[in-house]
């Protein structure tokens, strides 16, 4: 096929160094101006309102709690993510059923869920009278730390699952099969090689799940009733600020702000590169074998009681709760309350501006991210500036990952309004989500291009190829599945995301948005229900529209 | 002390046949090789044999026990593997001594039997090196120790010197033969190399497509091919079609192209029938000129190759058929491209077989 002219022209202006430089280095600056350094900077302005906290020793002492708080569920939760998560990923790429693609698909609906929903749902199942605590007739969990475990616990769980299935399936099975062959029946051939060599993904897989506890905040307002923990705290500090009459000043919110944002991210840095460090190291415990009672579990009874077990938390815990919000859409269907909603009559125009809005958002979010992310993701993969600068771009890569969103918001906030006064809210949105979102392109895209053997793209260049057109005809085919992943991660986490939305507008709002509001304020259960029915089935369209799209490349 | 028997087993992967109706009996302490191209079966075979696949029909005997449902922990096997599969997290002493922590050996046998088994594969000074530190031969090494370690008494190679270069590959497999031998073990083991083969096995079993189509030693296979595909695999042969013209007191009489004929050892072809004559390069008696001796055609030589060992001569054949002869260099006399020769061999070393259905061409192909 004859090549387009401005094709050929890239092509050509491709191969001179100083341009793909030119091109690396400005998505680096890009990276450093938009996404890592606002958020920081933000703060590092505003530093000086720290003194209020610090002068108010109640305060500080109601932050640090918080704060507390928050690194303790995180750590709690991340570890039964992986206690459960692992069972699950095991079944579903191991199990023989053809159900399990059903269960796969299953398992990642609490991530594409918004949290706001899923906050939502899990009040209602485990609080509400009208949920399991009929059968008690008193609320079983209410409002408080309880129910933010179950929260943070169930929107984790898909991402371990994920993580896992895919170290599972790229793994050689012949480590197992080795094991096997020496005697060790499949539970200890599991937990003593396969386990082992699948340790980056599990710490991977904790990092992440710990990211979204420490970060997420939507949801848990939702759940928290009297409990803090750090992004709640900042959100019951902006309430007060915003309320009329204010019950706080503006030095004390800022300054709390700032205080509990800045510990918040300090201290996730220092757990984050202590993993990095120690994590390598640490050793499984591998040493001690007990043939016998690990043949038992290796065996029918055993493994189906644990197949069981797993099946009974995924499905008790976490997907029944995750949809129960659901149920009320259902009732709100044979009332006239659908009607009226899809009229946009009322409180329903402003939810589908909301939901507009929420879309358009994170589809504009994907292309950016998309575009600049992509140049990142070689530079990391490819390290392209040397290896140390590479590996530490890695390591900044996922510092925005790591920072609770809410206190991104805040310091994105801080930050752009000190510079550009005038700044327009959509931009300031675009800004915050592209900065939560960036990660999660850079790192599946990047650690796509780098499973692409180098001899390819050496055996491109030797057959006249010049560097953008390796690009376009090797890396991009090869690495398309991993983009649209990527990208399809970006969009729900873009239209789910929450914290950070509430720290930096305050005109304009997002479907989360105003389904917070909307719980905040009471509204009636058959209004909160269908809004949120009608965003978990888009999303579902879009994770359909998804696996369609990937049909046939087996349960990625 | 196990030997394996094979009862019409089968295995089929969707619509392929990977193992088709193979019946084997391995004997107790015999190196058997299955030999064959790539997609002939013989890795699943040893797979079926060692329990990590089950077969869709027949049976599995290791010793006199059924195995069939036996998992493959409990079947006492040791098994190398291709790609050598070390657990990458451990180091090679670790490695070597797994088996014996996982079927429960006292600590201080294990540390006796670890240390026996590396002095056996040479190895003692890399215990505590971890495989991405060593070379292909040394891995291979600590694969085979690993296997032996915790006393299995039937060792499964599958394809253990692919990943190593040539030198390499000559020593280790003579080391590995004689390990075998001494600890009394029954080996089995899969390769497409029919030297490796032919160099340390008691007796073969050549596949194709699922199928087993000739047992025997090597000697047997070389000398007494039972069809085209084993006369092609194993060593090297020439072929030249022909029919059955005539049955003398001898055998038959093969008319080739250009109305050639050429007495033959066999007794079962029939008058008429279309056939292939096989002849193996050494075979050939090669003369200066035009000499009319028993079975000889004449022909000229279009190239020549110095081998070290050999010279080999392709020769185009009066009848335009094509036909390479190989000669020890240093003990008979080179001939030069251009010359007219005469080309003879003796009756009992021509192998006649029945021209094959789907052709020559695909009967001899590899792939």
């Amino acid at each position: 096929m004859p090549k387009h002219k401005i094709t050929e022209a890239l092509d050509r202006l491709s191969s001179k160094k100083t341009v793909r430089y030119g091109v690396y280095l400005t998505a680096v600056t890009i990276f450093f101006a938009l996404i890592l350094l606002p958020p920081i900077l933000g703060i590092i302005i505003k530093w000086n309102t720290m003194q209020q906290v610090l002068n108010q020793p109640q305060l500080m002492a109601r932050a640090l709690s918080a704060i507390e708080n928050s690194f303790t569920v995180a750590l709690f939760v991340s570890a039964l993510d992986i206690v459960t998560g692992i069972p699950m990923a095991w079944l579903i790429t191991r199990g023989k059923s053809k159900w399990l693609n059903v269960l796969d698909t299953f398992s990642d609906i609490p991530f594409i869920v918004p949290t706001a929903a899923l906050g939502y749902s899990l009040f209602l199942f485990w609080s509400d009278l009208g949920g399991v605590s009929s059968l008690f007739g008193n609320p079983l969990v209410s409002p408080g730390w309880l129910l933010v475990i179950l929260l943070h616990f169930t929107f984790s769980y898909p991402v371990v699952v994920r993580v896992v299935v895919g170290a599972l399936l790229d793994y050689k099975m012949e480590y197992e099969q080795a094991a096997r062959t020496l005697g060790a029946p499949p539970f200890t051939a599991s937990r003593t090689v396969t386990l082992s060599i699948l340790k980056p993904s599990l710490i991977a897989a904790f990092i992440l799940a710990f990211s979204r506890s420490i970060s997420e905040t939507g949801a848990t307002m939702m759940v928290a009733g009297v409990f803090e923990n750090g992004p709640v705290f900042i959100q019951n500090m902006k309430n007060g600020f915003t309320a009329l009459p204010p019950r706080v000043d503006q030095a004390t919110y800022e300054g709390s702000i700032v205080f509990a944002s800045f510990i918040l991210i300090a201290i996730s840095c220092v757990i984050f590169a202590l993993i990095r460090i120690l994590g390598p190291r640490l050793k499984l415990p591998i040493r001690k074998v007990w043939p016998t009672f690990e043949r038992k579990l290796s065996y029918s009874k055993a493994s189906t009681s644990r197949n069981t077990i797993t099946l009974l938390i995924f499905f008790a815990i976490i997907l029944i709760p995750s949809l129960f919000v659901a149920l009320p859409a259902f009732e709100a269907i044979l009332t006239d309350t659908l009607p009226k909603s899809l009229s946009g009559v009322g409180v329903w125009g402003e939810y589908w501006q909301s939901l507009i809005l929420s879309y358009s958002l994170g589809a504009v979010v994907t292309v950016l991210n998309v575009i600049i992310g992509l140049p990142m993701a070689i530079i990391v993969a490819r390290r392209k500036f040397g290896t140390l600068p590479s590996a530490i771009l890695d390591v900044l890569v996922n510092i925005p990952l790591i920072v609770p969103s809410i206190a991104l918001g805040v310091s994105l906030a801080i930050f752009w309004k000190e510079n550009f006064a005038f700044i327009p809210e959509i931009w300031l949105l675009i800004f915050a989500h592209l900065a939560i979102t960036y990660p999660y392109f850079v790192r599946s895209v990047s650690a796509a291009v780098e499973r692409i053997s180098v001899d390819l793209e050496e055996a491109s260049r030797t057959l006249g190829a010049k560097p953008l057109g390796v690009f376009r005809t090797i890396i991009l085919p090869l690495t398309k599945y991993s983009i649209l992943s990527g990208a399809i991660m970006v969009f729900t986490r873009s239209v789910s995301e929450t914290g950070a939305t509430l720290a930096v507008v305050t005109k304009l709002q997002t479907a989360p948005v105003v389904l917070v509001n909307w719980v905040t304020q009471k509204a009636p259960s058959l209004q909160i229900g269908l809004g949120c029915g009608f965003l978990i089935f888009f999303s579902f369209i879009i994770l359909l529209a998804l696996r369609l799209i990937v049909k046939g490349k087996g349960r990625y | 002390m196990p030997d394996v028997r094979l009862v019409n087993v089968t295995k089929r992967f969707g619509k392929i046949v990977a193992v088709d109706n193979v019946n084997l009996h391995i004997q107790d302490k015999e190196y058997f090789s299955l030999l064959g191209p790539s997609g002939c079966g013989k890795t699943t075979l040893l797979r079926l044999i060692a329990g990590l696949i089950q077969p869709d029909k027949g049976e599995i005997y290791i010793g006199d026990k059924l195995v069939n449902n036996v998992p493959p922990e409990d079947r006492d096997i040791g098994f190398v593997f291709q790609t050598f599969a070390l657990f990458p997290h451990m180091n090679a002493w670790n490695n070597v001594i797994y088996g014996l922590r996982v079927k429960g050996f006292d600590m201080e046998k294990a540390e006796t039997i670890g240390h026996e088994v590396f002095e056996m594969v040479k190895l003692h000074e890399r215990l505590d090196a971890f495989p991405s530190e060593l070379s292909g031969g040394m891995m291979q090494r600590v694969a085979v120790a690993r296997a032996l370690a915790a006393g299995a008494k039937l060792l499964l190679l599958d394809e253990p010197l692919g990943q190593l270069d040539a030198k390499v590959r000559n020593e280790l497999r003579y080391e590995i033969k004689k390990m075998v031998r001494d600890l009394g073990l029954t080996a089995m083991h899969v390769t497409h190399d029919q030297s490796e083969a032919m160099a340390i096995s008691d007796r073969i079993a050549v596949m194709k497509k699922g199928k087993v189509l000739q047992v025997g030693t090597p000697e047997e296979l070389y000398m007494n091919p039972k069809s085209v595909f084993v006369a092609h695999f194993i060593g090297e042969s020439n072929f030249l079609e022909g029919y059955v013209s005539s049955i003398s007191g001898k055998g038959a009489i093969i008319e080739l192209r250009g109305e050639i004929k050429v007495q033959t050892v066999d007794k079962s072809a029939k008058i008429g029938e279309r056939v292939i004559l096989a002849v193996r390069p050494e075979t050939f008696i090669v003369e200066k000129g035009v000499k009319r001796n028993k079975n000889s055609i004449l022909g000229t030589i279009e190239r020549v190759t110095f081998e070290g060992t050999n010279m080999r001569y392709e020769i185009r054949l009066e009848n335009q058929d094509l036909i390479v002869i190989v000669k020890p260099s240093l003990i008979e006399e080179w001939f030069n491209t251009g010359e007219k020769i005469t080309a003879s061999f003796p009756p009992e070393r021509a192998h006649v077989f029945v021209y094959p259905e789907a052709g020559l061409r695909e009967e001899i192909a590899v792939e």
